[in-house]
């Protein structure tokens, strides 16, 4: 069957009535998340893991990625309007978008951010489809050396190809791998680091590592700034509908922001944030109107967003085919498959095509759902901002400690989630990045694994790492990403990096 | 954007210090750990252990290089953080992990929803405190009775949802 049958084969899951509910769900949620600055699509996948234990897995699994679309789509919102970016990859969105809402342009710059994240989720999300199979049969041929190449190539691009210190991002990835440890090991049954604590046995949780990281730590952080910075919220003035010349202004930067986001997001390359900068740099250098830029330009707004939808659908690829995931919203992604006992990668496509091609068939329904959701309602999203912070916060924390609570309520448990929390806290005080932990806390027992496994089939023989010519291809990928940047920073290029920091989702 | 405080300035970075004391207390603690484990290393020739000692290896360099980068670079100039309202998370925080076996869901995590809105500056407990219990109680219901989320119960969820 080609991919095309297969697309109209999950459309029928992903048209059954409850399946669109759920899709909605997801959706309405994602865009809730991503208007209001401080959670992000990660931590809200993260919280709903433990309620969705006993629910149907095809629909949480889709609910799941309508959370990650809708918080690319609401994102821009916040950075539009307060210009405080909700969350990471809207960064960019907020240096011309909030130009343009001062000078009164606020409609049009909501409606092409809106309407580029459509044309480009719609875009990539077709050819994820049409990408998966490809890839799911080069992976057939990749065995665990292929796997653990894979791996460290995510590993840096991760914690230290970007961002402003590698120092900070190493640290961070390898306290992710050094709690990664905790727990019996999968290859032997051998307890580590569990110290006779019956409740460490199991490892440390996905789900409880995310929230303490991306709530409480970011809570805590936030009250720490005190109350003194008044933020402003531009008014959504006159129509959202965009004028002739908007259109003309908008559908290049569109198509060129899906074709950079795409393979940006599906490479392991960490992160939307690096899409969104490369579309502006592009979008700016090719602009008609350089003079613009800076001051509102309706190029700088269309192309970064409809790169973050797309790297969105990119970020897809790798999870699905190979199990791999690239951003902190994907790893908890994998933690929900995971939690159904699937595992994501080829097979998944052969044993359960329907879940598989439901899922992307459904991401095609769920643009539809958000292009909706967030054009002629964009004033009841606005009203999200004006919350005031205690509520929001003293809410979010309320949320954040349900999920453990509801999954194991003992004081261990409990505990950790505070004792984290503060990590997170100390980390974004001294500004070391988050993403980094969580990705080496999944990804490390899995490159573990696959290490041990290449070691163990050629008997100890260290060389098999770089036998082929994939393998040895990716790891020379990994160690350039580890120190290109590093002479960089050295040759005092480190400011490009620092922008393409690569934060949460 | 970070307020000009002549007090932060020039002052050594003792932070750098503490995180190195840290990685390398964590390190040590893995290789330890890691020559403890009887070490099969079977096909593979490296088992269990190995992992552990080669991350811990790795935090030890990583301290080595904060102390360097202590040395080397001043203390970067950032906002004096204000305790005050951590504190009064991390109390609301701390309060539910206490009184959540015998207080229950609501009664412990309103406690934190108040502590966490004071934290934010508003620190009206008479009205706080019952908005937390409202919503501690409305979310109870939904997941417990509707989603079948185990939550603990208490005394007042006993009173109001039976069982």
């Amino acid at each position: 069957m080609s991919t095309f049958d297969f697309l109209l084969q999950g459309l029928t899951v992903a048209l059954d009535p409850m399946i669109l509910f759920y899709a909605l769900i997801g959706v309405t949620l994602g865009t809730a998340v991503g208007v209001l600055p401080g959670i992000g699509p990660a931590l809200t996948v993260a919280l709903l893991l433990p309620v969705t234990y006993g629910l149907d897995p095809a629909g949480s699994l889709i609910m799941f990625a309508g959370i990650y679309y809708g918080g690319m789509y609401g994102g821009s919102t916040t950075s539009i309007l307060l210009n405080t970016p909700g969350e990471s990859a809207s960064i960019v969105t907020a240096l011309e978008g909030n130009k343009m809402a001062r000078a009164g342009r606020g409609g049009p710059a909501l409606a092409t951010a809106a309407i580029g994240s459509f044309v480009a989720g719609l875009i990539a999300t077709l050819a994820l489809a049409f990408l998966a199979p490809y890839v799911v049969k080069l992976a057939l041929v990749f065995g665990p050396r292929e796997y653990f190449a894979l791996m460290m190539l995510a590993f840096v691009t991760v914690s230290a190809a970007f961002g402003d210190s590698a120092m900070k991002g190493l640290t961070s990835l390898f306290v992710g791998l050094a709690l990664a440890l905790v727990g019996i090991d999968q290859l032997t049954g051998q307890a580590r680091l569990s110290f006779g604590v019956p409740e460490l046995l199991d490892g440390i949780e996905v789900t409880t590592l995310a929230v303490a990281l991306f709530a409480i730590g970011e809570a805590l952080f936030v009250a720490s700034q005190g109350n003194t910075v008044v933020e402003k919220i531009e008014a959504v003035k006159g129509s959202v509908w965009m004028s002739r010349s908007d259109w003309a202004r908008s559908w290049k930067p569109w198509l060129r922001g899906t074709l950079i986001g795409f393979p940006i997001g599906a490479m392991p390359a960490g992160g939307a944030e690096i899409g969104t900068l490369l579309s502006y740099a592009t979008e700016k250098r090719l602009s008609k109107h350089p003079e613009e830029f800076g001051h509102g330009a309706i190029e700088g707004v269309a192309g970064p967003e409809a790169a973050n939808n797309a790297s969105a659908a990119g970020t897809l690829v790798p999870l699905l085919t190979l199990g791999l995931p690239t951003s902190a919203t994907a790893a908890i992604m994998l933690a929900g498959f995971q939690q159904f006992g699937l595992q994501p990668g080829p097979l998944l496509f052969a044993t359960s095509p329907q879940l598989v091609w439901g899922l992307i068939s459904s991401l095609l329904v769920a643009n539809v759902m958000l292009l909706v959701l967030n054009l002629p309602l964009i004033r009841l999203w606005v009203k999200l901002l004006t919350i005031p912070r205690h509520w929001l916060y003293a809410g979010i924390l309320l949320f954040a400690t349900l999920g453990t609570i509801g999954m194991n309520p003992s004081p261990v448990e409990l505990g950790m989630l505070l004792l984290f929390g503060i990590m997170g806290f100390a980390m974004r005080l001294y500004c070391y990045p988050i993403a980094p932990v969580v990705v080496g806390l999944i990804l490390g027992p899995m490159a573990e694994q696959q290490l041990r496994r290449a070691l163990a089939i050629s008997q100890g023989d260290w060389t098999t790492l770089v036998a082929t010519p994939v393998a040895a291809g990716i790891l020379l990928l990994a160690t350039l990403a580890l120190v290109v940047p590093l002479i960089m920073r050295m040759r005092g290029k480190g400011a490009l990096l620092a922008q393409l920091a690569s934060e949460e989702d | 954007m970070s307020t000009f405080d002549p007090a932060t300035k020039r002052r050594p970075n003792g932070a750098a210090f503490i995180i190195a004391a840290a990685l390398a207390a964590l390190g040590a603690l893995l290789i330890w750990q890691g020559f403890a484990i009887p070490d099969k290393g079977g096909y593979a020739g490296i088992g269990s252990g190995a992992l552990p000692k080669f991350v811990g290896f790795a935090l030890l360099v990583l301290a080595v290089l904060h102390i360097v980068s202590g040395l080397r670079d001043a203390a970067p100039d950032m906002p004096r953080p204000h305790w005050g309202p951590v504190l009064w998370t991390v109390a609301g925080l701390a309060l539910q992990v206490i009184l959540l076996k015998p207080l229950g869901f609501s009664i412990a995590s309103a406690l934190l929803f108040a502590c966490t809105a004071a934290g934010f500056g508003k620190n009206k407990l008479a009205l706080t405190v019952p908005i937390g219990l409202a919503l501690s109680l409305l979310i109870y219901g939904v997941f417990d009775q509707l989603l079948r989320l185990k939550l603990p119960a208490g005394l007042l969820e006993r009173l109001i949802f039976g069982g």
